[in-house]
């Protein structure tokens, strides 16, 4: 079990998030959805919580956390980095881009920079494949990228 | 009442937001204002045009004038020269590659005049947030046509029509409907897959963008015929803008008195819900999808029971794609007989495909089946990118596989790509060319699979990390010939035991690059080397030396001081040192560096 103490206050915004869904085993994945967006992840005290309100074991949260991509344990960085690997992105040179990235943040996917700035995150397909290759800071597109854009990228960001 | 003369459709897809098109809109809203125009003149935003390569796109209607990379800049221009004194500004129409003139109009572009649009007939001309602009354009007369026959009759049509399921596996629609209508349950559900999950595949998606009271009225239609009263639409959470317009529809839709109870004063009820994915390639698969929506990890269940008898909390449900939605009203406009006219004899209607890669218009475009390959790549596609050579197209994402250019006049159907080795798939279509390395593609597929396997079965978890260990190995220079019988031989026993379709579908990458492009796997393994040179293991730089100046920016720029050589001699790389970077490559300013 990891050290985070939960304040009284978020354990009574995950037992109002639970309750806005009827606290129906049911509606698991959009309770974890919800939760996700107000603290921006699901360490494993929110999960206990959230098995709490819903009446079920520990265990099945985790299990669902875990099995879906866009749940995650970690906290993101400041800005959270997600390099599009889809087919066309990577015919177009995708994984060049990303060397590049992970150079210049000196970290790997699915790490945080020490300064808690940046984290770097791989995803399949966003859909703007005209714009390939791409890559998402926050929610903005960057496309049509090339290793040698991604510095001056991320000072807009430094 | 001041009657509007003209509209500005400006494109509201993802790909064209991400260039900035909403800020474009404010612009052109912004000009308009300026010059007295803004009750005159209408800016609207659309869905998907399709021609994404050059986005963002803004027509001008009545004349059909399309504009191509339109920058928040360039409104002025077009409000003071177009709107105001009807000259069209001619650098911002497409230039044809070919002739290298301008194109007036999209009438005349070869991109659209091949197309057939069915599924995506409204993407790009109405306004997605406005019911009104859809039912303009016969919305919901479908629905009225089909509340005013019996259910039977209503399949029938569907059946007749010869519509098969757009997902992929190409089911009859009808006979999915027949089959959830003859089951008896006090509760039954239509479901909605828009669980996109095919890397490089974004036709889904636009419809939902472009056109999201088509799947509505569709669902609705769908509920009539098999006697549910409530629909369920799966939507991936990485597309926050389709969901956004879902949501506008559907509450537009309740509000008109399309949804809901006795919609058009008959005494049918049916409602929708949206249900959230959340990143799992898997959920596409329609009893895996079920088991997400029940709010449970998204692994799949033998088949049967299917949905139809036991799906959604254990009551018949019948599951259909997006795509296979938008067709159906359609389908009831102009009747079953049209729509079967277009088409093969055994697929009928058009496919929606989303054309990426090497190609010059990378696009959304949809063709009548029976359309060739090289109708598709070459004409509406434009031909390879930087003038490369083609070598090969892959259809149905990582169940699909690679065709070659024996198979480019190989018309499109589903039964015909299966023949060739690959599958229709949901219509991701991936151009690759000469500089593409097939076995670091089936690699790539391979590695997706990895990642997005479930873990239930052992063929798929286990089978497939084997599979993409051995390409590993191959794709740095350490295979041999009993690996490629290895990967034969598991992906036959992956195919016949995986537990579902994403199992069963995941070697044809690999079996398919390893028939059409054995040369390739063979020059890996026995001369080590990769002749698309993609795979750095396998090649080396080597500076030729008569065409090296000795300007000495190569050794300045290499990050581990592999060359060397003399101020106006050529210089030399070694090897032992190299690490395949690149950088020499792209510094030269002669050439002078190759790669072998």
């Amino acid at each position: 079990m990891s050290n985070i103490k939960l304040h009284d206050s978020q354990i009574r915004q995950i037992k109002d998030i639970c309750a806005s869904y009827g606290n129906k085993p049911g509606e698991l994945i959009n309770v974890l959805h919800t939760t996700q967006g107000v603290f921006g992840y699901l360490p494993e005290e929110v999960q206990r919580e959230i098995a709490k309100n819903l009446n079920i074991p520990v265990a099945k949260v985790y299990g669902v956390v875990t099995f879906y991509s866009f749940f995650t344990m970690k906290p993101k960085g400041e800005h959270a980095i997600s390099l599009c690997l889809g087919t066309a992105c990577y015919v177009r040179g995708a994984e060049g881009v990303l060397d590049e990235l992970k150079k210049q943040l000196g970290i790997e996917v699915g790490q945080v920079t020490p300064d808690g700035k940046f984290s770097l995150d791989c995803l399949r397909c966003v859909g703007a494949c005209g714009l390939a290759p791409v890559v998402l800071i926050g929610d903005k597109v960057y496309g049509r990228l090339d290793p040698s854009k991604v510095k001056e990228i991320l000072a807009n960001y430094r | 009442m001041v009657q509007v003369k003209m509209h500005l459709l400006v494109c509201g897809g993802t790909g064209c937001r991400a260039s900035e098109s909403k800020r474009l809109v404010d612009e052109l809203n912004a000009q308009l204002q300026a010059n007295g125009l803004a009750d005159e003149v209408k800016v609207v935003i659309t869905g998907c045009f399709g021609f994404c390569e050059k986005g963002p796109i803004v027509k001008v209607i009545p004349d059909n004038t399309f504009y191509t990379k339109v920058k928040p800049e360039d409104a002025e221009e077009i409000v003071k020269e177009h709107v105001l004194k009807g000259r069209k500004v001619t650098r911002l129409l497409y230039e044809d590659p070919e002739t290298k003139t301008h194109v007036s109009d999209s009438k005349h572009m070869e991109f659209y005049q091949k197309q057939v649009r069915i599924a995506l007939r409204n993407c790009g001309f109405i306004d997605p947030e406005n019911i009104e602009e859809y039912i303009v354009r016969d919305g919901y007369a479908a629905l009225g046509k089909v509340l005013a026959m019996t259910p039977a009759e209503a399949i029938d049509i569907v059946k007749k029509s010869g519509l098969r399921g757009r997902g992929g596996a190409g089911f009859p629609t009808g006979l999915k409907w027949e089959i959830a209508s003859k089951n008896k349950a006090d509760q039954k559900y239509v479901v909605c897959n828009a669980d996109e999950g095919d890397p490089g595949a974004f036709m889904d998606r636009s419809i939902l963008e472009g056109d999201p009271n088509s799947i509505v009225e569709a669902m609705a239609i769908c509920g009539y015929c098999i006697g549910a009263t409530k629909g369920l639409i799966y939507i991936r959470a990485e597309y926050p803008l389709a969901i956004k317009r879902l949501q506008v529809a559907i509450g537009q839709a309740r509000e008109f008195g399309l949804l809901g109870n006795n919609m058009l004063g008959s005494d049918f009820n049916f409602d929708i819900e949206l249900r959230y994915g959340a990143g799992a390639f898997v959920c596409g698969e329609e009893t895996a999808l079920i088991h997400s929506m029940e709010g449970k990890r998204g692994e799949p269940t033998i088949k049967p029971p299917f949905p139809a008898e036991a799906g959604f909390l254990g009551k018949p449900s019948n599951v259909n794609n997006v795509e296979t939605f938008a067709n159906i009203p359609a389908i009831f406009l102009k009747g079953w007989e049209w729509f079967s006219s277009i088409g093969t004899e055994k697929s009928k209607g058009t496919k929606v495909f989303a054309l990426a890669g090497k190609i010059n218009n990378v696009g959304l475009i949809e063709v009548p089946m029976g359309t060739t390959l090289r109708e598709v790549i070459f004409e509406i596609g434009g031909g390879i990118k930087g003038g490369k050579k083609f070598k090969a197209v892959q259809t149905g994402g990582p169940s699909g596989g690679c065709l070659t250019e024996a198979h480019l006049d190989t018309p499109i159907d589903y039964d015909n790509l299966i023949a060739a080795g690959s599958m229709m798939g949901s219509g991701g279509m991936i151009v690759m060319d000469e500089d593409d390395c097939m076995v670091s593609v089936a690699k790539f597929y391979l590695d997706f699979i990895v990642g997005e396997s479930c873990g239930k079965c052992a063929p798929c978890r286990i089978g497939n990390k084997r599979m993409h260990e051995t390409l590993e190995k191959i794709c740095q220079g350490k295979g041999t010939m009993e690996d490629l019988d290895y990967l034969d031989n598991l992906s036959k026993v992956i195919k016949d035991t995986a537990l579902c379709g994403l199992g069963q579908t995941s070697p044809n990458p690999v079996l398919s690059t390893m028939q059409y492009f054995r040369d390739e796997y063979l020059a890996h393994v026995i001369d080590k080397k990769c002749p698309a040179g993609r795979c750095k293991a396998l090649k080396s730089y080597v500076i030729n030396a008569d065409k090296c100046m000795g300007c000495t920016l190569c050794a300045k720029n290499c990050p581990v001081s592999a060359i060397t050589g003399d101020k106006k001699v050529p210089h030399v790389i070694d090897q032992a040192k190299c690490i395949k970077c690149g950088t020499c490559y792209e510094k030269c300013k002669f050439g002078a560096i190759e790669i072998r």
